[in-house]
């Protein structure tokens, strides 16, 4: 059972790959100040680590908004529709 | 036409009819030998019109094979083999001829030449569908089943109107692309259909509804079938229908806001359904006829069906494991399962990858089409939002769905936690097999884009593309382990919009007895009122038309429906026969009204 062992192994060492997590997250950010921008549709596009922060704000956006819509009445309990 | 043509579903459907006859020692054999066959005879059409059948004085066309078709029935029959091999075990031979009944009814409309053997196809799939619905056995699968049933009714019923208005007003049922800049009243009718089965809010609460509720395999067959045989009936009759393009991009955002809340794995990928097609209907609605955004768009449609099909099911799949291995679906009684199940995870995560659209993967080369085809169409928000929703995908596909089944916090119960391991043989070949085929997707473009209908130029692999999307996801995941607390699955349900038709008995009963009452009192004031001339010609007409074609429609399927409800007496509370022979007949009535007040 390899592929268990190796999920043991990254396991083991969390707190390194989450090291190399943020590394990768850095390098993104720096290789896209190289990267050629002629596709890009929009002005703000041109900005290094834009769709970075696009990202990561689309993110909290669906969380919080979905979150605010759930508890707004849309999430019941599990038997609403039982009786 | 040729007399030697075979239909693929025609192979399908003998195969589907045979099975129960095959010894059960030869019938794993069967059960590989016939999708083959069908992928292989897809694989051999060649184009052109064929298998025209005289009917009254309709020419029925069962074959019309072009690039369009082609590329949906190719995928259509590779999952038919996927789904027949990932349920290889299960030996009820009755869950196979359903399943198989269903796949059929989806390559028949994929192939069907008019409206009218589309519309026969179309309702094939419904009535054969439900059934992996009901084989679950459960309480709550028999009334999802029945919503299923009435819900498509519903669908299919807007669809024929469509059909006999098209038909009054153009004396023809031929399936071609119709007037999306001055649509009629009959489009609208049969688009609504249309989209009924692409699962558009507000009409598509039937889907988790019952993709949640299917048998761990019927699911799999569930999410490829219906929604796509949908996509590829828009393009081939609406494309460039303006009002896709916003529909489609709420149903990409709604997919996702749902999936937050939702604490059942196989609802949650349901509700991924609805954000994906979300796409492929915003790329119709982008598919202007004759101008190269267009022409990217309906490939990008295409190429995003054929991949969500494969990832889809892959995920499907993955999920089903864990609830055939387990017996449970939802994430506030599963967790930790790495243990237990690695390779299904491995699996899983492949298709949660895929459907994110990472680098190399399948959804990278499809979806990145379609988005491309808003930005360069100048709706920029288009773009943007599409882009929002990818982020909602793997928030939830690529991370929510692996980690709460296999990591974060351990919730099963002693009993679930010795059942789990990973499955039999063949439901890891499917799985293996799905996953190799989305990672070939995404790494040797050629093999998918040779098949769209029109010629693609469009590299995915740009520098600039590859570094947008990283970025996209990467950062999507930090949030994800930033808020991860706030993610966490709560042991609660959402409300949508089956809540109209699923909340007391009386609601139904009073949809179901006072507005058809009213429209029936209406016609016959109409009548006595009235009695004009042109109203008696055109009922005439129908009366005619009823006679040889919806009762031909009818009875065939009500015989069919028949015979097979037979067999699951015992599981129903009521008698399907009954149930369907008065919704026909309802449906007949509402057809001939709405027909007598719009003409």
């Amino acid at each position: 059972m390899k592929l268990l062992a190796l999920i043991e192994f990254l396991r083991a060492r969390l707190k390194a790959v989450i090291w190399c997590c943020y590394g990768l997250l850095g390098l993104l950010v720096v290789i896209d100040v190289f990267v050629d921008k002629h596709h890009a549709h929009t002005g703000p596009e041109h900005i290094p680590g834009f769709w970075s922060v696009f990202g990561f704000i689309a993110c909290m956006l669906i969380i919080f908004l979905s979150k605010w819509y759930g508890k707004a009445g849309i999430m019941t309990r599990e038997d609403y529709y039982d009786e | 036409m040729s007399s030697l043509w075979i239909h693929p579903a025609a192979i399908l459907l003998f195969g589907a009819a045979l099975l129960p006859l095959i010894p059960e020692k030869i019938r794993k054999g069967w059960l590989l030998l016939i999708p083959a066959l069908v992928f292989g005879r897809v694989f051999t059409l060649d184009h052109g019109v064929f298998g025209q059948v005289q009917f009254a004085q309709w020419t029925l066309t069962f074959g019309r094979v072009d690039k369009l078709s082609q590329v949906f029935g190719y995928i259509m029959s590779l999952m038919a083999i996927i789904g027949t091999l990932y349920g290889l075990h299960v030996r009820r031979a009755a869950e196979h001829v359903a399943a198989w009944t269903y796949v059929a009814g989806s390559i028949g409309a994929i192939y069907a030449g008019d409206l009218i053997t589309l519309f026969l196809f179309w309702e094939l799939m419904a009535f054969s569908s439900v059934f992996l619905i009901w084989f679950r056995g459960r309480r709550e699968s028999l009334a999802a089943g029945y919503r299923y049933l009435l819900v498509h009714t519903a669908g299919g019923l807007s669809l024929l109107a469509g059909i006999l208005l098209h038909y009054g007003a153009t004396k023809s049922f031929e399936f071609v692309a119709f007037d999306v800049n001055h649509p009629t009243a009959a489009v609208w009718f049969i688009t609504i259909g249309f989209i009924l089965n692409a699962a558009v809010p507000p009409l598509h609460a039937w889907l988790p509804d019952a993709y949640g509720e299917g048998t761990f395999n019927g699911s799999v067959f569930l999410c490829a079938f219906t929604t796509k045989t949908a996509v590829y009936a828009l393009c081939r009759g609406v494309p460039g229908l303006d009002i896709l393009v916003p529909l489609g991009v709420i149903m990409a955002l709604y997919g996702v806001v749902y999936a937050v809340l939702e604490n059942d794995s196989r609802r949650l990928l349901a509700y991924h359904i609805i954000s994906q097609v979300g796409y492929m209907v915003a790329g119709v609605g982008l598919g202007d006829a004759g101008t190269p955004v267009g022409e990217l768009a309906i490939n990008g449609a295409c190429a995003h069906a054929f991949a969500h099909i494969l990832y889809k099911g892959l995920l499907f799949m993955g999920c089903g494991t864990v609830l055939h291995q387990t017996g449970e679906s939802k994430f506030t009684n599963l967790g930790g399962l790495y243990q237990k199940m690695p390779w299904t995870f491995l699996f899983t995560l492949i298709g949660g990858l895929s459907i994110s659209a990472f680098p190399l993967f399948s959804g990278f080369v499809s979806k990145s089409m379609i988005v491309a085809a808003g930005f360069e169409s100048h709706k920029l928000w288009v773009g943007f939002l599409l882009m929002l929703a990818s982020a909602g995908t793997f928030l939830h596909t690529g991370l929510k769905v692996p980690y709460f089944i296999w990591f974060g916090k351990n919730n099963c119960s002693k009993e679930t936690w010795e059942r789990a391991k990973d499955p039999v043989w063949n439901m890891n070949a499917a799985m293996a097999i799905t996953s190799f085929l989305c990672i070939f997707i995404g790494c040797y473009t050629p093999y998918l884009y040779q098949m769209l209908p029109f010629a693609v130029d469009y590299h995915p692999y740009s520098a600039y593309h590859v570094s947008e999307t990283m970025q996209v996801l990467c950062f999507t995941a930090l949030g994800f382990f930033i808020f991860l607390k706030k993610l966490t699955p709560e042991a609660k349900i959402s409300l949508d919009f089956d809540l109209l038709y699923r909340k007391g008995g009386q609601g139904v009963l009073w949809l179901a007895r006072y507005p058809i009452q009213w429209v029936d009192t209406a016609v016959g004031e109409i009548y006595r009122a009235g009695g004009l001339i042109p109203l008696m010609l055109t009922s005439k007409v129908v009366g005619i038309f009823d006679n040889k074609v919806i009762d031909g429609i009818v009875d065939g399927v009500a015989t069919t429906v028949g015979s097979i409800g037979g067999k699951f007496r015992a599981l129903q509370r009521g008698s399907v026969q009954e149930n369907l022979t008065v919704a026909f007949a309802v449906a007949a009535v509402a057809v001939v009204a709405l027909l007598l007040i719009v003409s």
